[in-house]
């Protein structure tokens, strides 16, 4: 299979102009004889079916939750960016893409990475006139903040709730457009299948989640906008329905699925406290504004931090940093956090943490204006941890956070299967082997509002009308479903499907975390195919098929990261180098950063699903840099 | 910790429920709330009975998903936390626990402690926006509001919708929610063209969804997990009458 990323010709900064140009379009009283899915209502799926709405297209747009306003999106707390240099600091698009590519560590698309700075701006005006109530300046301006990876501030926010109230900007217009009648939308409603009919996405299967039902959709396209997979380490900042689903069917219906083993591990999280916990809450990277971060020089120092002058603390990102401090990119911040804790330095229950501290920033400017930032963070911190932030530092460690790789898509977000198109996290395009805090929003709303609706016409011009309902794949995937279904429930063993997401997710992080090596990978490729088989034989499943089942829900979604977590694997062996989140030991610097092999691995790994036990299939769509020189990532 | 729960269990819809007695045993006070059902679902599945089925999915208190009516509170004990956020710290070794579902007419019961909530979405899609298509925004900085109207607007925009204000109000009236979005959109010049429109029609719809009229309680605002202030109510109702 040849991947072609149709990546328009031309210089840098015309290319998405170019491409916009030679995009055919649907005239206004054709686009209602289209129908599209939209699977998701997260950021990018909201945005893209409201848009799509508005364009007069017919749209059915689907979600799990019982509200579209639900979505995972609506936790994010930072921020997003965009290019608009209010602050005068020197930023531009030009900067935006170059932080935003040498951020990913060179395995992202130099067109696709420009196109997302050049649309970002673009954003956070369709936000604003949204009634989104982002933080202003006296004056009346836009105010903004700094994020990792950077050293202009770019990022705008809405206090600690930006992916709340981006969302429900996106939800409202998905609503007018619900009120309208050119979108449906299913809540409730899982996707389990998609159908490909004559080479072509042709439509979905979904599973009524209160009824039980399984029914088919067909349309002329389907936009997958399901989200990430973190939740495959079980412990992650990511929502309990989180999942890989949608995206794996796909997968397992011939969508090339892309650098799976690029997720990232957010530096600041609450730390694990027991095996009680059903997730981990993330500390907002915002909080690295005025947050310093530390451990203790001495190893096992069991004063309290108060008591550790000065002189005994190790600011190690302001050491090894010098010029991004506390702001250093996530992968290197979660590493750095990981060695401190490895040389036994790490603080609280089982020495793994370091502190977060406020005192100075405190000193600085009063405990209001540090309220009035981060206010919701803080209590939050108190209400999980029983601590008070304001008096003591904060405790955190890295957490299993965001998922770069996702469906392989080209320039036009369009999979290597005709007709499906994936956006948001869901896809792999725009972060490379590591993501710049505040760029998810950015690029899910990007695909949503302003890339998709232009592309997605192109192919329905050019491809004309989908298969109709009655084509038999459309019967053969929901009887696929529903045996699944019904295998499921019939599982009569002795475990839960939560105590099997546990332990794959313990395996993962120990063996495909934050740091990888051979012997391990190949330990935990060894332990998930039997872990997979002991699933099936020994899962129990309560309930019935005809209603609200959460046990079925849960157990369907493990049985998909029982399979995808192998591929996840499989590729982190596979990439024998060091990049972003992507940490192999055999693959260091002498000072322990990562060490890319831009020769041998600078490439896209797209995993063709060739069938149960039968080896995927790699393909590689090689990255060319163009515009920017290949460097050792340089935050010193 | 052991706790004894008492559970309101229902198949669906048109079932009767009632409550059920459950231990819930080895309880650790770090948990969360809905960690300790989890640990409970765990060995009801193990006995071969059905877990009790409950909404959640970000439980960090911003989704709006949980809903649980906890020893007669909506979302339990803690102020201002929804029950998500709520840890078993909070209560005492050897409590008993009642807990149940929303109750409001236009919120039906699906199964257990899941209600059907549809009825704010609705609510939402008869006015709650800014009808502004993708692509002809303004430069958002053409357009300044002052800081205090953009943290007002904030203040009412935080509201995650989860229903709370409905399930502790005797009359299971709407208002704190409708207002909420009212106020936030009034507040910003972005919301003028629509303003009367908007709450008229937002109004009208939660009217038709069968929820019951404010007689002043403000049991919503005590309940809020995000602390919205009943003051929207009345900015609401001073929108209403000059719309
Ligand atoms: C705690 C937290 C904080 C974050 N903070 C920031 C930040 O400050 N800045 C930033 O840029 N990024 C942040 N991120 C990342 C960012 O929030 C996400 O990457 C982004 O919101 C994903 O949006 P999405 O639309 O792709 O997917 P989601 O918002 O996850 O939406 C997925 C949608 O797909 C639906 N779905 C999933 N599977 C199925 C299925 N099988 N069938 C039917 N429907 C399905 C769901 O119902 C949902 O509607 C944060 C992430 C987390 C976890
Ligand atoms: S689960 Fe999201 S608010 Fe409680």
């Amino acid at each position: 299979m040849k991947l072609d990323a149709k990546i328009p010709a031309g210089p840098l900064a015309e290319k998405w102009e170019r491409r916009r140009l030679e995009l055919k379009l649907v005239n206004p009283a054709n686009k209602r004889k289209f129908e599209i899915l939209v699977v998701g209502s997260g950021l990018a799926g909201a945005s893209a079916a409201a848009s799509l709405g508005e364009l007069g297209y017919r749209v059915k747009c689907f979600c799990f939750q019982d509200s579209a306003r639900r979505a995972h999106s609506i936790a994010a707390q930072g921020g997003i960016n965009a290019a608009k240099n209010y602050q005068n600091d020197g930023d531009s698009v030009e900067r935006l893409f170059h932080d935003t590519l040498k951020g990913g560590d060179f395995r992202s698309r130099e067109a696709n990475v420009y196109r997302l700075a050049q649309v970002s701006n673009a954003i956070i005006d369709q936000c604003a006139a949204q009634g989104v109530p982002f933080a202003r300046e006296y004056g009346g301006a836009l105010a903004n903040r700094s994020f990792g990876g950077a050293q202009v501030s770019r990022t705008f926010y809405a206090r600690g709730q930006t992916g709340q109230q981006l969302l429900l900007g996106a939800y409202q217009a998905l609503s007018r457009q619900i009120a309208l009648g050119s979108v449906k939308l299913f809540t409730r409603s899982e996707m389990l299948d998609l159908v490909v009919a004559d080479g072509r996405a042709s439509g979905i299967v979904v599973r009524d989640l209160v009824s039980g039902k399984i029914t088919s959709h067909a349309a002329d396209a389907v936009v997958l906008a399901t989200g990430g997979y973190s939740s495959v380490f079980y412990l992650s900042t990511n929502a309990m329905g989180c999942n890989v689903t949608a995206i794996w069917r796909a997968h397992k219906k011939g969508a090339l699925f892309a650098n799976p083993c690029f997720t990232q591990i957010h530096p600041t999280c609450i730390p694990v406290t027991g095996d009680h916990q059903s997730k981990l809450t993330l500390m907002s990277e915002s909080l690295r504004n005025d947050g310093r971060i530390w451990a203790p020089k001495k190893k096992g120092d069991g004063r309290k931090p108060s008591g550790i002058p000065e002189s005994e603390r190790d600011y190690y990102l302001e050491r090894k940093y010098p010029g991004f401090g506390n702001l250093a990119p996530r992968d290197i911040a979660s590493r750095s956090a990981k060695e401190v804790c490895d040389e036994g330095r790490g603080v609280g229950a089982g020495g793994r943490g370091v502190y977060l501290d406020f005192s100075d920033a405190v000193k600085r400017l009063g405990q209001d204006s540090i309220r009035e930032r981060y206010g919701n963070l803080f209590d939050m911190y108190e209400k999980i941890t029983g601590e008070n932030p304001y008096q003591a530092p904060m405790r955190i460690y890295p957490a299993a956070h965001y998922a770069m790789g996702g469906l392989w898509v080209d320039y036009n977000l369009m999979s290597n299967l005709a007709g499906l198109f994936v956006i948001g996290e869901a896809n792999f395009s725009d972060h490379g082997a590591n993501r710049l805090g505040a760029s998810a929003l950015m690029q899910g709303l990007a695909d949503g509002y302003f890339i998709l609706p232009y592309t997605i016409g192109d192919y329905l011009a050019r491809n004309g009308k989908g298969q109709a309902a009655g084509h038999p794949e459309f019967r053969k995937s929901e009887s696929a479903v529903s045996s699944r279904v019904q295998k499921l429930l019939a599982a009569n063993g002795r475990r839960t499907a939560d105590s099997f997401h546990r332990e794959l997710g313990h395996l993962l992080w120990e063996h495909c975390g934050m740091a990888r090596n051979r012997a391990g990978l190949e330990k935990a490729l060894e332990r998930i195919p039997a872990l997979r088989a002991e699933f099936w034989q020994n899962l129990k499943v309560t309930g019935s098929g005809e209603d609200l089942n959460p046990a079925l829900e849960r157990a369907g979604r493990v049985a998909d990261f029982m399979e995808f977590a192998e591929l996840l694997c499989r590729d982190a062996q596979a990439r024998a180098e060091s990049c972003g989140g992507h940490f192999r030991e055999e693959f260091q610097t002498p000072d322990g950063e990562a060490l890319r092999d831009d020769k041998n691995f600078s490439h896209v790994a797209a995993w063709e699903y060739k069938g149960e036990s039968v080896d995927p299939e790699l393909h590689k769509e090689s990255l060319t840099f163009e515009n920017v020189s290949l460097e050792q990532r340089s935050y010193k | 910790m052991n706790f004894k729960l008492k559970v309101w269990r229902q198949k669906d819809a048109r079932n009767k429920g009632g409550l059920v007695e459950i231990e819930a045993k080895g309880v650790s006070a770090d948990m969360s709330f809905l960690e300790m059902l989890d640990g409970v679902n765990e060995e009801l599945i193990q006995k071969g009975s059905e877990p009790i089925a409950f909404d959640h999915d970000c439980r960090e208190g911003i989704c709006g998903t949980c809903s649980l009516v906890i020893n007669g509170i909506p979302h339990g004990p803690e102020r201002g936390t929804a029950a998500c956020q709520l840890h078993m710290r909070k209560f005492k070794d050897g409590d008993t626990i009642v807990i149940e579902p929303w109750r409001a007419r236009a919120f039906p019961v699906v199964k257990d402690l899941v209600v059907d909530r549809s009825a704010f979405d609705r609510i939402i899609q008869a006015g709650g926006f800014v009808s502004v298509n993708t692509g002809s925004a303004p430069e958002a900085n053409a357009i300044p509001i002052g800081k205090e109207s953009a943290e007002r607007a904030m203040d009412a925009a935080a509201c995650i919708g989860c229903g709370a204000c409905v399930a502790a109000c005797k009359n299971a009236s709407a208002m704190l929610f409708v207002a909420a979005k009212v106020s936030h959109l009034a507040e910003l010049p972005q919301g003028q063209v629509e303003r009367g429109a908007r709450v008229k029609k937002m109004v009208a719809q939660m009217d038709r969804e069968g929820f019951g009229n404010c007689t002043n309680q403000y049991e919503c605002e005590a309940v809020c997990p995000k602390e919205i202030s009943v003051g929207v109510i009345a900015k609401m109702n001073r929108e209403y009458r000059q719309s």
